[in-house]
Formats: structure tokens, sequence, C-alpha cells
């Protein structure tokens, strides 16, 4: 078995997340490839909250529905994912969490091990899920010395004792799994030479990475799932790398200092969420009048209003498209891998700067809180300030041929740089003059798109490249789609992956009238991917192709690869 | 000392004959001039209203944002760039109605800004209705039965919010005024002045006269004094103007940027330095 799954799952507050991000980091430092990503619920303590980890010898970034190691931690855990246990399923529980003859509802009985017990030796309860982490190392017969590190990394600002007291609850595990895999349970992946110094993060850490790559020194947000991470990333690092960072009042806020933080010559960027990115809908539309570049990074996750705030959804594609009043031009770039994540926010930043418009990453809790080992980042793409220093007499609304004014910032030349929201004439003086300044203001507004469509748009990803049928996805759902076409290996069918949504490139048009036949999967009812195909593209999705996901989970590449075969393919 | 005609714009203004706001700018001018700020030192931020076209008529940077937004605008821009004269002209709807939680959010964050709050206690550019500070009983179009809400007492909050300068002042009295914008410029924080004004077409209430016979200046008063900051705050029916609380030292929100203890130089100044990204990245290459 080259590709193995395993899930934890147990209430929250224990310590799931903490064994999830040991374990990823040992497989990852022991050269295996690794994904990992996890569902929660909306609280803090109790419930049912799960983490998949895969570890295998090609790369893996997609959720199975397949259990090969399961671990609950408690009574609770068995019911949540009993659906996904099958007959080869090694589940895996702690002795004393259970009655005599271990978790109820299994097709076969699970192996008992003393984690409890062997946390309690150490010194506490609370190391059972290191515990049980160390038994998982064991069965791949991964050196638990690895996590020594890790370990050290982790917890030595809270003292030598406790680090002390993981690593052995770590070893204590890992003789566990040992004995286990003596006694034929045995998975055996083959390790990746240069995967343990590849890199390890997630959607929020690619996006918030991406943006500092793109000369982001401004963050303004107000904590709102799952879109938090970004905020919380740049935070930890603002003495690492020069950044504003101010935790709004409210989303109104945030979006408002961040325009008024590229009026003064930062580069900013919003990380919110459905309900909080409502909020901000006033401020891009300031955005759109005043010319001003802007950075949205926005997380979806299943509506209306409140919703499911930890669950995952592709629901607010046309809240992307369509919010603030008025009409100016944006751009929603939608990454589908981390590397996207990292090179569309970047790229973002640039041209935000150099068209004056709000450029949007849209992302879902699926893709930000997942995290699998990539081989690197690209640097080399020097961010460039596309400000000129000013004169008097400088006009930041002056009427061009291309639409595009020179962008002037405070204090940077002689002249002086007024924005205005109200609709204002070239020096950024409100104006009533509906004969030519309103409708010349209009037209410079829309112009952008013109240069974006001609200079700024990029094709979908087709993969593989030859084949007349295409299952259309966009954003995050893109690793799984991918998979299980590899997994289907059909010639006639490519994966049509949109990491740019709005607008389409003009070539997409022709590239789908070729298609012999469209299917297409996203994460909404109502299919609002295939409205846009159908309105910048005129292509018809019809709706018994149309596989719509609005459960707040991502698919499976089971589910998906069933999909496909159901049709046909 | 600068003449104040550098701070002038060519085009006419769309205020009433009679405003207060005529009297503030003219104040405020004045006083841009005698502390020599250059209009290319000086960011003007406003919202939306008759007060928020302020910056309109002055020769500066402007930010006219969005109604209600103008401090998280302005405590911005001061962040992005601490080297620049900030000063927010707005009025009392703006500012303490559709912009109350940024009103409270900033005075937290004490950054280097000069709050300048026309308070007229009527809405003026929607044609009259009350405002959160209009008095209990006034009669508007839509407030028939006369204004029931408790007006909202600005001072007192700002006071009690730990904001590190808090003024009012009636415009009419232009050496008060003059001396009060003066110290607020000067002073290192968020300093608010609320600003009475009488509003000739829409506020029948308060007018010149009966802001001469209810106010009267502040003497004697001890501005560190902060229980009695909001005493004196507090009081109705005439009301004191002046400083009422000023506190020096007070670490300003751009103080407490890391990226200002290393260097001072404006945001617009730095470039992305990729040495430091690639060490960031080279941090997420384990957990």
């Amino acid at each position: 078995m080259q590709d193995v799954s395993i899930v934890m799952c147990g209430a929250a507050g224990q310590g799931i997340q903490t064994v999830e991000q040991l374990l990823v980091g040992i497989f990852k430092d022991a050269g295996y490839n690794v994904f990992a990503t996890k569902e929660y619920e909306s609280r803090v303590r109790g419930g049912s909250n799960s983490t998949e980890l895969r570890v295998a010898k090609e790369r893996r970034a997609a959720l199975v529905d397949r259990m090969d190691i399961f671990i609950p931690f408690d009574q609770a855990a068995v019911s949540h994912e009993v659906h996904r246990i099958s007959g080869d399923t090694l589940v895996i529980a702690d002795k004393d969490s259970f009655p005599a003859d271990g978790p109820a509802d299994l097709p076969s009985p699970a192996v008992l091990l003393p984690f409890k017990e062997k946390a309690l030796e150490v010194g506490n309860r609370l190391y059972t899920n290191v515990v049980a982490a160390g038994a998982v190392t064991g069965l791949f017969g991964v050196d638990p010395e690895i996590g020594e590190a890790i370990i050290r990394r982790k917890f030595s600002a809270k003292g030598e004792d406790l680090v002390r007291e993981n690593i052995q609850a770590l070893h204590a595990g890992n003789d566990l799994g040992s004995s286990l895999r003596e006694k034929g349970h045995r998975f055996e992946v083959k390790c990746t030479k240069g995967v343990a110094d590849e890199l390890l993060l997630n959607g929020n850490q690619a996006i918030a990475l991406g943006a500092l790559a793109g000369g982001c020194d401004f963050i303004s947000a107000y904590p709102m799932s799952p879109s938090t991470g970004v905020l919380e990333f740049l935070s930890q690092h603002q003495k690492d790398v020069p950044i504003v960072v101010d935790q709004a009042e409210d989303e109104i806020a945030a979006i408002n200092k961040a325009v008024a933080a590229w009026f003064m010559g930062a580069r900013a960027i919003v990380s919110t969420s459905g309900g909080g990115f409502d909020l901000m809908t006033e401020g891009l539309s300031m955005a759109g009048i005043m010319e001003s570049p802007l950075v949205i990074h926005l997380a979806q996750r299943p509506g209306p209003a409140t919703g499911l705030p930890t669950r995952t959804a592709q629901e607010d594609l046309n809240l992307a498209m369509y919010a603030g009043h008025g009409e100016f031009c944006r751009l929603v770039f939608a990454p589908g891998t981390i590397t996207q994540a990292f090179d569309l926010t970047r790229k973002a930043f640039d041209i935000a700067d150099r068209l004056q418009i709000p450029v949007f990453v849209l992302t879902d809790q699926d893709f930000v809180d997942s995290y699998y080992n990539i081989p690197d980042l690209d640097l080399s793409a020097t961010p460039q300030d596309h400000f000129i220093e000013t004169s008097e007499g400088y006009r930041r609304y002056e009427l061009t041929e291309d639409g595009l004014s020179p962008r002037g910032v405070p204090g940077h030349g002689d002249g002086l740089v007024r924005l205005d929201s109200d609709e204002h004439d070239e020096h950024g003086h409100i104006t009533e003059d509906l004969r030519h300044m309103r409708p010349a203001m209009v037209e410079k507004r829309l112009h952008h798109r013109r240069i974006l469509m001609e200079e700024f748009l990029e094709p979908p990803t087709l993969q593989p490249g030859e084949a007349k049928n295409y299952v259309i996805c966009w954003g995050s759902n893109h690793n799984v789609v991918k998979e299980a076409v590899e997994l289907l290996d059909n010639k006639d069918l490519a994966m049509m992956h949109f990491h740019q949504v709005h607008p389409l490139h003009a070539d997409v048009r022709e590239l789908l009238s070729a298609a012999e036949r469209t299917v297409l999967i996203e994460n909404n009812a109502t299919g609002q991917f295939a409205d846009v195909l159908k309105l910048q593209a005129d292509h018809h999705v019809p709706e018994a192709d149309r596989h719509l996901r609005y459960s707040g989970r991502p698919w499976s590449v089971e589910e998906v690869v069933s999909v496909l075969r159901k049709e046909g393919f | 000392m600068s003449d104040q005609k550098i701070y002038d714009m060519p085009h006419a203004k769309a205020w009433c004959p009679g405003c207060g706001n005529y009297g503030i700018h003219r104040s405020l001018k004045e006083v841009l001039a005698d502390l020599d700020i250059p209009p290319q030192r000086l960011v003007m931020v406003s919202g939306i209203g008759q007060a928020a076209k302020l910056p309109q008529y002055t020769k500066a940077h402007m930010f006219n944002g969005l109604h209600g937004r103008s401090l998280p605008a302005a405590m911005a821009i001061k962040a992005c760039n601490p080297g620049m004269t900030v000063i927010v002209t707005s009025g009392d709807g703006c500012t303490y109605g559709e912009g109350g939680n940024h009103f409270l959010a900033q005075i937290q964050r004490n950054p280097d800004i000069t709050n300048i709050v026309h308070n007229n206690m009527v809405y003026g550019l929607t044609k009259g209705q009350a405002s959160p500070t209009s008095l209990k009983g006034m009669r508007t179009k839509v407030q028939t039965l006369g204004v029931m809400n408790e007006p909202f007492n600005p001072l007192a909050v700002a006071i009690a919010m730990g904001a590190t300068f808090v003024a009012r002042v009636y415009q009419g009295d232009r050496e008060q005024t003059k001396e009060v914008f003066k110290a607020a410029i000067e002073h290192r924080g968020y300093a608010l002045v609320d600003v009475f004004q009488e509003c000739v077409a829409m506020n029948k209430v308060n007018t010149s006269q009966w802001y001469k016979d209810n106010t009267y200046r502040l003497e004697g008063h001890d501005p560190t004094d902060r229980t009695e900051a909001f005493r004196r705050a507090s009081e109705e029916g005439r009301y004191p103007t002046g400083i009422f609380y000023r506190e020096e030292g007070r670490p300003t929100f751009e103080d407490t940027l890391p990226l200002y203890h290393e260097s001072k130089e404006p945001l617009y100044t730095r470039s992305m330095d990729v040495d430091r990204v690639r060490k960031l990245l080279d941090s997420v290459r384990s957990v």
C-alpha cells in the first residue's frame, strides 16, 4: 500500500489538532508525502471533530472516504465515522476509554491499546493523544526520534518537563505501534527523496505568504472562521517582516482602513468570510469609485447569515462578483492548490496596484484548513510599486487614453493626492457635471476591464491536455477532481479547472464550444459557476450534468469518481 | 507662520450662507498657517455630510471617504505615514451616529490624529432629522413627537473610553476655537474637539443666540484630572467649553507598531525584503 489514510476523531479539546500537527510533521520530516484536512464543529469543547492524514508515496492532496487506520477517542467518534469503517479498516482504540470489548458498532473488533495507561505512566492523562500518535509512527516503522525536534520546537517555551514527557509519551506509543507491526499490521509507504526539506503549509499560510511576497505591509481584519489564519500568521510574524497589523473593530472598518492604506502607498489586504464580507461591500464600492487597489481574501463557508461557521462551501462567487453598488471593475481568483494560492495572492497585489482595482482571492474552509508538502514557492518576482512621484498640479483622476491615471501617494512629491467617494473631477473634487465629467469618469472606471481582459487573464488548467470531455471545477475542488480523473485514467476525460473565475479568459468560449461533453462539480446549490460559464462564455452545462454539493462537507475522491462513473467516464 | 491663503481652493462652497462651517474652516486654516503645516504634509479626512465637505475646500491631501467611516481611514493613514498631520472633520451624525463603533475603537488605539466634529445637533444634508446629539423634545419631520432619545454625550464617552485629549468649543468663539484647535493638533495622540455650531437652515432651536446663552468657558479646570473632567463633561443646561481632559505621553497606535521600531520611514518608501520573506518560508518547512 503506497497511500495510507489515517483518521483520528474525538471531542473538541481532546487535542486532535495537536496530534494532527505532530504526525504530519513527523511523516513529512521522515520523507513521506503528507496531506491533512480537518472537519470540526463550531464549539470549543465536546462534539466530534476529526482529522484525516494521508501518508503517500505520490503527492496526494484530497480527502478520501477510505480509512486505513481509524483511531476514535470516544464512542461518539465511532458513530461520527461509522459509515467510513470497512472490514479493511484497522481500528485502534484506547482500552480504558471504552468497555472491555472495545467500541461498539464495528464490523470487526478494534485493536485495544493502553494509550491512557502509558500516558499516566509518563505523568499525565493529557498525553493520551501523543501516545496514540506515537503508535501510528510505530505502525509505519518511523523512528520516533524524528518527532523529538518537533516536540522541542512546540513545547520548549513551556518548560523542559513538558518536552521530556511528550517525548516519552511518543516513544511509549511508538513501542505499542511497533509491536502491532510485528504482529502483521504493517504499513509500508516509500519515502521520497527531498520531501523532508519541502515546505509544509495550509491554505491560509499560503495566502499570507503570498501576500508578503506581493509586498503586503498592512492587514486589517476582524476574526471570522475560516479566514482568521491569515491575520494570525501575519500577526505572529510582524517582527520578522515589517507589516502593520490591526484587528479591526468590524469588517466595515477593516476595508476602510485597507483602502486608506493603499492611498498612503501601503499594500493592504483584508481577510474575511461571507458575513464579514457583506459588511465590506460599502467599502468595496468606495474602492471602485476611488480607483483604489485592494486585495480581498474571502474564505467561504456555508450561509446564509451565520450558516455553518466551520464548514465549507463555494456559495459566495456571486457575492464576490456582484457585491457593491454602482459599476466598476474587479478580478476574482480562486486558487486550487497551495502553490496557486501563494502565486495568485502575490499576483493579486501586482494587478490591483497596476490596474487600481479590487482583486479577490476566493477560498473556502476546506482549502484554508488543509495542508500538505510542496517543493518550494517562487520568490523571484519582486513586487514593483506602481505609483509616481507627483508634481504640483497633479490630478489623481487625470483622463488618459487607457483610463488609468498615474497614482500618486501623499508625501511623495509636490502634488496633492485627493480621493473622493463622491463623483469627482480629474482633481478628485466633488462634481455634479452630468454632461461631461460623470460619463467620462464612469467610462474611465470601466476601461480598466478592457486592460484586464487584454493583459491579465489566464486560461483554465486542462489536465490531461488532450481530451474532448471535461469535468469543470473551480477553486478548492482542483485536487479532488484531479485525483479522481487520474484514477479513472480515461484518455477522453480531462479536468478543466478555473483559478480565475471572473472575468473569464477569452479563450474559454472557444475551448468549451469544441468540447463534446462537460460535467460540472461545485459546492453550491444553484450552480453559480455554471451561470458564469453561460453568461461569459455562452456555454450551457445541462442541469443533469451539474453535480452540486451544499451539505457543508467537501467532496471525497471516491465521491467524485462515482459521479464521473455514473456520467459514463 | 504661513499665510492661510495657501489652504484655499478655487471652488465655490456648497454651504448655506451663515453656516457655522465657514467659521470652523476659517479658524482651522488660521491655525494651520500658524503652525506652518504645508499642504503637502497635511491629510484631511472626512466622511459624508455638509461638514465632511470641508476637506473639499482645503488645499491638502484629501481622503473624503464614506459616511461614518472617516476615523478608521484616518487611523490607517497615520499608521502608514506617521510624519503626516492627519485631521478629520465630519459632523455629529457621521462621527457619533453612523460611525459610533469606529469612534469608540479608534479612541482605544490612540492614533495621533485630530478629530474635529462639527456638532450642530441636527442632520443638515438630509434636511433636518434628529442627530445623536439632538436635545430631547426637538420636533423634526421624522421625530414628529419630539426627540425621545437621550442625547449622546461625546465628551463623557471619550473621557470614559480613555481619549487622551477631549475638548469642546463653540465655533462663534473664534479665539477659544483657534486656541483649542492648535492644542489638539499639537497633542500627540487622539484629540477630540467637539465643535458646537449652528445649522441656520435646519436647526431652529440651537441658534447662534442659543449657543451664546448656553455655553461658558471652563475656568480654573485642571485638564489632567480625569474624574473632574468627566464631571464637567456631564454638565447639562449650560455647557462648558474648553479643554476638559489632556494626557500626554501615552503611546500612540503608531508607537506600538514593531515596524517603526526599526525605522521611522513611511511605508511607501519601503520595499519588500525578499530575504526576510525567504526566511519566513524556511520556517514552514516543518510544523
